[in-house]
């Protein structure tokens, strides 16, 4: 068990490149913290970096509290999943899981248990070890991959976009697996995707990066309640957060959305940007749909999803069109072109500033 | 060409390709170094002493009608090999992808030409085609020809170009064969659908789909006869009767090793290698627009 | 096929047998006259069907030679022509994997020259170098040996662009995974590289085995010694010694024996031997 620090981490590619921007974080011991952004913004670098398997140009990297940057992989004592397993192919499951063991000179009773052991907790048959990896199906190679991670017995795990090789059903059935044997063993985890659900489930903390700069670093609610910037706004909840542009008034205490639409700020309002324009951000299931047209979005209906548990009413309101997604508990009967009232309370609505795209303190 | 992610730099890659690398220069960089030299000096019978005479071994080997006979037979030699087993290798090839029973029989007792030395391979035809007991000699007598490759200059010829041509078949069949295999069947479908028949399909649809791997094995087939065929002649003909089948693989063997003339003979080398590289670079070129086509 | 027409397909068998036919014909005759004895190999028109001679020409062909025993048998140059082949198939495969996996898995100054280094023997057969590569031979003492017969003939481009391209399309993960698993270069190496390679290195090996065997120029210009003759090389020497009297019941004998074991080799391991020729054309 150990932690994983990461002081001002940086990486330069020798064409020039610059992947990682500085990163800091304090990974507590046991902790799962998953790293998330869209393809391209660093965080499989950032992994790979923490594994050794790409150099460090700048900053400090302790694991355990030991300085590990020069450290060959093998030597950081962490263990790791790839997106595509990365199971030899010639080798025997057992012989998967043992080839490490076997570098490291362990006994072979000593590989055996450990194996068995593993084999046990991802529920791999006797018969199954002696298979080799083509003859299994993805969501058993997924549980060879996990198991060649255990039997290390490593400080830290770093999970590499595991299940993005499996079909909608297996990724959420071996999410629940990872979460629950995270859990059990208790190792520090890092962990990369690019899926939000992912992300949101599995973490203790989330850290959102954006081409190589950490967006924010915080609990899944943290960021789904306070979302940093317009980016993490984006990013994190499904459907997006609806994102409206507004004016804030002279005197700094309401906001203008549309015509004859305002809403009143709280906390003695926004003196700092008054009379300037702001995004305001409202997650799709924060609005509702209101008794009457007093006051309310007129929101004109382009489409509407039906998920069963809820209803996505899309479409658009005002003289620009702006789009807006809506998202009610139930079975709604709408259909396209109604024009409905909707509302907007003021909890659970976000002020961004549209030229640093940060969120805006009340 | 290189994988992204690699190992430390350390002294272990230079060990690994010594080996390769000292064969290499040992064997091939240095010899044709010796051989360009060599090409442009002239020494004395006893090898005592040496001129540097810039291209005069050039000069005298271009104004030598040996050489330029040799040059022609080569060409000859080279595109009447490269025809022949290219077009029984096609004929069979497009059979063998006809039949549906026993092709893999047919493909075992068609490939193993290739595995036959071609100074084996020359010994066989020239026990068929043996003058006084041969087979064929026998048989056109009866149509009052008489057969003899030892006097007769176009029999000889004609003699190592079959003794060539069926070793190669077996290559030749393989990749027509693999070219075929590779054409879409829904291709030849829709043309049958559009009312061709099997000939017609043949020449619009199948050979022109073909034409890469005709156009690499007609590089490889003049490699082949330009270079490999050494044993066949020397095996059958010794380059004879009377130069009539000394091709240049032959020749620079021959006035080097038994005439002893090294700088006529390094001269002829270079000339070679030059080709050597012509194909190699067409070869290339090549396989780089079959990888986009 | 799309037409199902009997005659069409009795045609195409038609052809393939004709075909099939005359390429074993010459393979057949040289059996049959190796299973006469002298006289019948005299008398005209030849045989075309085999005789009771065959083991008693073998016995011949092996311990005597022509002319009743002068003396030079060909059973050690078999012998002979497996060693060089061996060597120069097993060779080239060792030096082309390790070549090929510095090239591929290592970065170091020089990569690329020595890449274009290996690259050019593939426009230097020995054909056009023979004079000059003798003398190194020579100059080293290595006329006469195995060493001289198989070293020379070793350094292979082709083997070593296949066994790159293999390389190539073996996943990155792999490597990574192994390093994390902690193995170093040359565990990797032989624990998943050649593991990995295994099919290829056999299919390489086929082409190679015959490519050494079937050898010709080169152990003519590097032996002397009779004790060094390879069988291929011995075909050309009876050829050009049988113009007197020829003895075909033996001289056949011997083709056959030095085109037996490559053929038996293609015939047997012929998934391999398709593999391995398509693999290095490309």
């Amino acid at each position: 068990m150990a932690s994983v620090t990461l002081d001002n981490l940086q990486k330069t590619y020798p064409n020039g490149f610059k992947a990682i921007h500085g990163v800091d974080v304090d990974i507590q011991d046991g902790e799962f913290l998953v790293l998330v952004g869209p393809s391209g913004c660093g965080k499989s670098t950032l992994l790979r970096m923490i594994a050794g398997l790409e150099t460090v140009t700048e900053g400090d990297l302790q694991i355990g509290g030991k300085r590990v940057n020069d450290l060959e992989p093998s030597q950081r004592d962490i263990a790791m999943v790839f997106q595509n397993y990365a199971l030899y192919p010639h080798m025997t499951v057992y012989n998967n899981m043992a080839y490490g063991l076997k570098i490291m000179g362990l006994s072979k009773s000593e590989i055996e248990e450990r194996v068995k052991n593993a084999a046990g907790i991802l529920e791999l048959t006797e018969e199954q070890l002696s298979r080799k990896p083509r003859q299994l199906s993805g969501g058993q190679r997924q549980r060879v991959a996990m198991g060649r991670a255990i039997v290390r017995k490593p400080s830290v795990f770093l999970f590499d976009e595991p299940l993005s090789n499996l079909d909608a059903k297996l990724r959420v059935q071996m999410r629940i697996e990872i979460k629950r044997l995270q859990e059990s063993l208790g190792i520090t985890s890092v962990y990369v995707t690019h899926d939000q659900v992912e992300a949101m489930t599995l973490g203790h903390r989330l850290m959102v990066l954006n081409e190589g700069r950490v967006e924010q670093l915080g609990t899944p609610i943290e960021l789904y309640e306070q979302p940093a910037s317009l980016f993490v706004a984006g990013f994190i909840g499904s459907p997006a957060m609806n994102m409206l542009k507004v004016e804030v008034s002279d005197d700094g205490k309401s906001v203008h959305i549309a015509k004859g639409i305002d809403l009143a700020l709280e906390n003695g309002g926004l003196q700092s940007h008054a009379g300037q324009n702001a995004i305001l951000g409202v997650r799709p299931e924060h609005l509702d749909l209101a008794p009457g047209m007093d006051g309310a979005l007129p929101l004109t209906v382009t489409l509407v999803e039906h998920l069963g548990a809820d209803t996505l009413i899309h479409g658009h309101f005002g003289d620009d069109q702006t789009d807006l997604t809506v998202r009610v508990s139930g079975i709604e009967t709408v259909k396209a072109g109604d024009i409905l009232p909707v509302s907007i309370t003021k909890d659970h609505t976000h002020l961004f500033d549209p030229s640093t795209e940060k969120r805006i303190a009340l | 060409m290189l994988k992204r992610v690699h190992f430390e730099p350390s002294v272990l890659p230079y060990l690994l390709v010594a080996p390769q690398i000292i064969v290499t220069v040992l064997f091939f960089l240095w010899p044709a170094s010796q051989a360009l030299y060599q090409s442009l000096i002239v020494e004395d019978a006893f090898g005592l002493s040496s001129e540097f005479v810039w291209f005069q071994n050039f000069e005298e080997l271009f104004k030598d009608p040996l050489y330029w006979g040799s040059f022609q037979r080569t060409f000859v030699f080279s595109f009447l090999v490269a025809f022949l087993s290219m077009s029984l290798a096609l004929i069979l090839a497009v059979m063998a992808d006809r039949v549906i029973k026993g092709s893999g029989i047919y493909r075992t007792l068609l490939i193993w030409p290739y595995a036959v030395a071609p100074a084996a391979a020359g010994a066989l035809w020239f026990f068929i085609f043996d003058p006084t007991v041969g087979f064929i000699p026998y048989a056109l007598q009866f149509f009052g020809y008489e057969w003899n490759h030892k006097l007769n200059g176009n029999e000889a010829m004609a003699l190592v170009i079959f003794t060539a041509s069926w070793k190669q078949i077996a290559y030749n069949f393989l990749f027509f064969l693999a070219g075929l295999q590779s054409i879409p069947k829904s291709l030849i479908e829709a043309a049958a659908i559009d009312g061709a028949g099997p000939t017609r399909r043949f020449w619009t649809i199948v050979f022109p789909l073909l034409s890469p791997t005709t156009f690499f094995l007609l590089v490889i087939n003049v490699v082949y006869a330009f270079f490999e065929t050494f044993g066949i002649i020397d095996a059958v003909t010794g380059g004879g009767p009377a130069n009539a089948t000394n091709i240049l693989v032959f020749k620079v063997y021959n006035d080097g090793f038994v005439g002893l003339d090294l700088g006529g003979s390094a001269a002829q080398s270079v000339i070679l290698m030059a080709i050597v590289i012509a194909l190699t670079v067409v070869q290339f070129r090549f396989v780089e627009k079959k990888v986009a086509y | 096929m799309i037409e199902n027409r009997p005659i069409l397909s009795f045609l195409s068998h038609l052809i393939m047998i004709v075909g099939v036919v005359l390429v074993a014909f010459p393979l057949w005759i040289t059996f049959v006259a190796a299973s006469h004895d002298e006289q019948r190999m005299t008398e005209l028109p030849l045989p075309l069907l085999p005789g009771g001679h065959f083991f008693e020409n073998l016995d011949i062909a092996l311990n005597q030679g022509l002319w009743g025993g002068d003396g030079t048998g060909v059973g050690f140059m078999l012998f002979n022509s497996l060693i060089m082949a061996l060597m120069i198939s097993i060779g080239k495969i060792a030096i082309s994997l390790l070549s090929a996996f510095a090239i591929v898995y290592f970065r170091f100054p020089f990569r690329m020259g020595f890449f274009w280094m290996i690259f050019v023997t593939l426009m230097l057969p020995v054909e056009v170098r023979i004079l000059p590569t003798f003398e190194v031979v020579a100059n080293l003492g290595m006329l006469n040996n195995y060493w001289g017969l198989s070293i020379p003939l070793i350094a292979s481009a082709t083997a070593t662009f296949m066994f790159r391209q293999v390389f190539l399309t073996i996943p990155d993960e792999l490597l990574e995974a192994a390093r994390i698993d902690g193995a170093g270069p040359l565990r990797f190496f032989k624990d998943i590289l050649l593991p990995m390679s295994q099919t290829n290195i056999a299919a390489l090996f086929v082409i190679m085995f015959i490519f050494g065997w079937n050898q010709y120029l080169w152990p003519l210009l590097v032996t002397t010694d009779q004790d060094m003759f390879t069988i291929v090389m011995q075909i050309g020497k009876l050829l050009e010694g049988g113009e007197e009297a020829p003895q075909w019941h033996i001289t056949m004998m011997t083709t056959l024996l030095a085109v037996i074991p490559p053929v038996i080799v293609v015939i047997f391991m012929q998934r391999l031997f398709v593999q391995g020729l398509t693999e290095t054309e490309k």
